[in-house]
């Protein structure tokens, strides 16, 4: 099989105190190396899960089926031990907020050196020189010095520029980075997400990228996956997305974001209502209660997936009729 | 409603920031050296009028939030002068700034980390109205009930507590409170950052008809340009403590002069997609 990394009718169900609950339904994609493709959608909408899905690190008693293939090694029911040589190994993580994503009290070359001694074996003073030169790859400036220096002495930007240096460490091929730049200013979001792209192209590995904002999308990813209420609503090419805007929640999150050059005193589109709770969702389409072209058929079950184009499609009944609406 | 600027003749300007220094000094570093300073704010000065909004825009660490704590009176400005309805703050006593509070209010960024989990709505958003008029109980729910009306929410609300709302209806509960002692000027830091796309909307849309309605002040706090430009009448743009760029939106983001404001737009994501899907 070619495919990097492939999931199909993935479905994470969590133990609630009103029972089972499925909080992610039917999740599939798949993709290459070198492929990039983004998770966009707002909290509670099941991209981080989809993350800790990945990477086997669901809450206690949720219970995964379906298929997660990373190559050819079946991730689903695979036991803890080992995930630990998957994980750090084979697919890296960077998270959100670098400042608790790394130890405080460990230096920034032993947290490097760290999944390399791990997973690879290396010796101390090995472990120390792949670091450096990790550190010189993120372009982290006077690396040779800051390999002793600890997390609270560098900058947030800085930060995220280690956290992405262990993620790299073992040369993965996959990397999942939720939502890697939202605590970082614009200007050193800029420098990181250029970055993140410039890795994975020299790498050729995969980049899974979680982010609620659709401009960092837009720059960086060339596949999007729309997720809302637990479940894909729409995924496709990343330009085809934004031209079609084929479900009635991926329009409604577009028309509700400002947008510079908008008249002063411009009403923003909402969507009325909220999000449902991924522990309670509702038997039929996720987006029901809010969508404007709700009819009874949508609330019986969650409707399958249409092809509305070339490698794009949309899980609405209606999506034809919402270019019209 | 209030016709924008059109009473900064006749009467002092709301909100008038002098030549405004903020110094901050550090821990010593060692036993014997002089203590280490930062300046926060070096000679920041701006104007803001009746019914207006001013943006303020920079990144962590250019003064943004040190300069909304000098404009609600929580810090005394090192040099300059803060200057509300032609009085200044860091000169009046105690008893006459207590007073002068009611005309400045705040909402701030996380919703979930400024109201008090163990206190009722009413508790949280009648507190100013206790503490600034020492009014009864009657009079605080009837005017904490009509505070959450205008915001959107019902008097029902009233006897909840915040866990029981989502971040969106959290961030009106902020602006309720904030809303009830009728001040003239709000100061919001940040007030959509930590909300969802959607969300974001509906509060921002609040915002705008509040002013509409009641015709209050905003000084906007936000590193996020587009928000800026949809809210605000006149940006200030903020690096390291220093106005660099000043000016109304249609004009500092379609021909931004200083380079600092150039690269923050430039750095805006996904401009050329998205802007023309």
């Amino acid at each position: 099989m070619s495919d990097l990394l492939a999931v199909s009718d993935l479905r994470v169900t969590l133990a609630t105190s009103r029972g089972p609950a499925d909080a992610l339904r039917e999740i599939g994609f798949s993709m290459a190396r070198g492929d990039t493709v983004g998770l966009i959608g707002e909290s509670g909408c099941g991209k981080s899960m989809t993350a800790l899905a990945l990477m086997g690190l669901l809450p206690e008693g949720a219970r995964v089926s379906g298929s997660i293939r990373l190559q050819d090694q079946e991730l689903v029911g695979l036991p803890e031990s080992e995930y630990c040589r998957v994980r750090g190994n084979r697919i890296g993580m960077v998270f959100q907020e670098p400042m608790t994503a790394l130890n405080p009290l460990h230096t920034i070359g032993r947290q490097i050196g760290e999944s390399l001694r791990l997973h690879k074996g290396l010796s101390g003073p090995a472990a120390r020189a792949q670091a450096l030169r990790l550190l010189e790859r993120v372009q982290l400036p006077q690396a040779a010095q800051r390999l002793d220096a600890y997390p609270h002495q560098l900058s947030g930007g800085q930060r995220q520029r280690v956290v992405i240096a262990i993620a790299l460490a073992c040369g993965p091929d996959l990397l999942v980075a939720d939502e890697p730049t939202t605590a970082l200013d614009v200007t050193i979001q800029r420098e990181v997400l250029d970055l993140i792209r410039e890795l994975v192209r020299e790498d050729g590995m995969g980049l899974l990228l979680i982010s609620h904002d659709l401009g960092v999308m837009a720059d960086t990813v060339q596949r999007l996956l729309v997720m809302y209420g637990g479940t894909v609503v729409e995924s496709g090419p990343t330009a085809a997305v934004f031209e079609r805007l084929a479900h009635p929640y991926s329009r409604g999150l577009f028309a509700a974001r400002p947008r510079i050059g908008l008249p002063r005193g411009t009403r923003l589109a909402t969507i009325p209502g909220r999000v449902p709770e991924l522990a309670d969702l509702p038997l039929g389409c996720p987006f029901a209660d809010r969508c404007a072209l709700v009819v009874d058929e949508c609330r019986r079950a969650l409707p399958a997936l249409d092809e509305v184009g070339p490698g794009h499609a949309v899980r609405c009944i209606r999506w034809k009729d919402v270019a019209k609406a | 409603m209030n016709a924008p600027g059109m009473d900064g003749t006749s009467q002092p300007p709301l909100l008038e920031v002098r030549d405004v220094h903020q110094v901050y000094r550090l821990p010593r570093e060692r036993l014997f050296a002089p203590r280490p300073s930062v300046q926060a704010l070096a000679g920041v000065s701006f104007t803001l009028h009746r019914g207006r909004s001013l943006g303020i825009v920079g990144e962590s660490g250019s003064g943004k939030s040190t300069l909304a704590r000098l404009v609600m009176a929580l810090e005394h400005p090192s040099a300059g002068q803060v200057r509300f309805e032609g009085r200044d703050l860091a000169a009046l006593d105690a008893g006459a700034l207590r007073r002068a509070r009611a005309g400045f209010q705040m909402v701030f960024q996380d919703p979930y980390g400024s109201l008090d989990p163990r206190r009722k709505v009413l508790q949280t958003v009648a507190e100013p109205l206790a503490v600034l008029h020492g009014a009864g109980r009657a009079e605080q729910r009837e005017r904490a009930a009509e505070a959450l009306d205008a915001v959107g929410l019902r008097s029902a609300d009233l006897d909840k507590y915040p866990h029981e709302f989502s971040g969106g209806q959290r961030q009106r509960i902020a602006i309720a409170r904030a809303l009830i002692t009728r001040p003239q000027l709000i100061v919001a830091d940040e007030p959509v950052s930590a909300l969802d796309v959607s969300v974001q909307a509906q509060v921002l849309n609040l915002m705008q008809d509040l002013q509409d309605r009641f015709g209050v002040t905003y000084l906007f706090i936000s590193h996020d340009l587009a928000v800026v430009d949809l809210v605000c009448d006149e940006v200030i743009v903020l690096q390291q403590g220093r106005i660099v760029e000043q000016g109304a939106p249609e004009q500092l983001f379609h021909a931004p002069q200083h380079p600092y404001t150039q690269r923050l737009l430039a750095a805006v994501p996904g401009r050329g997609a998205v802007a023309a899907a």
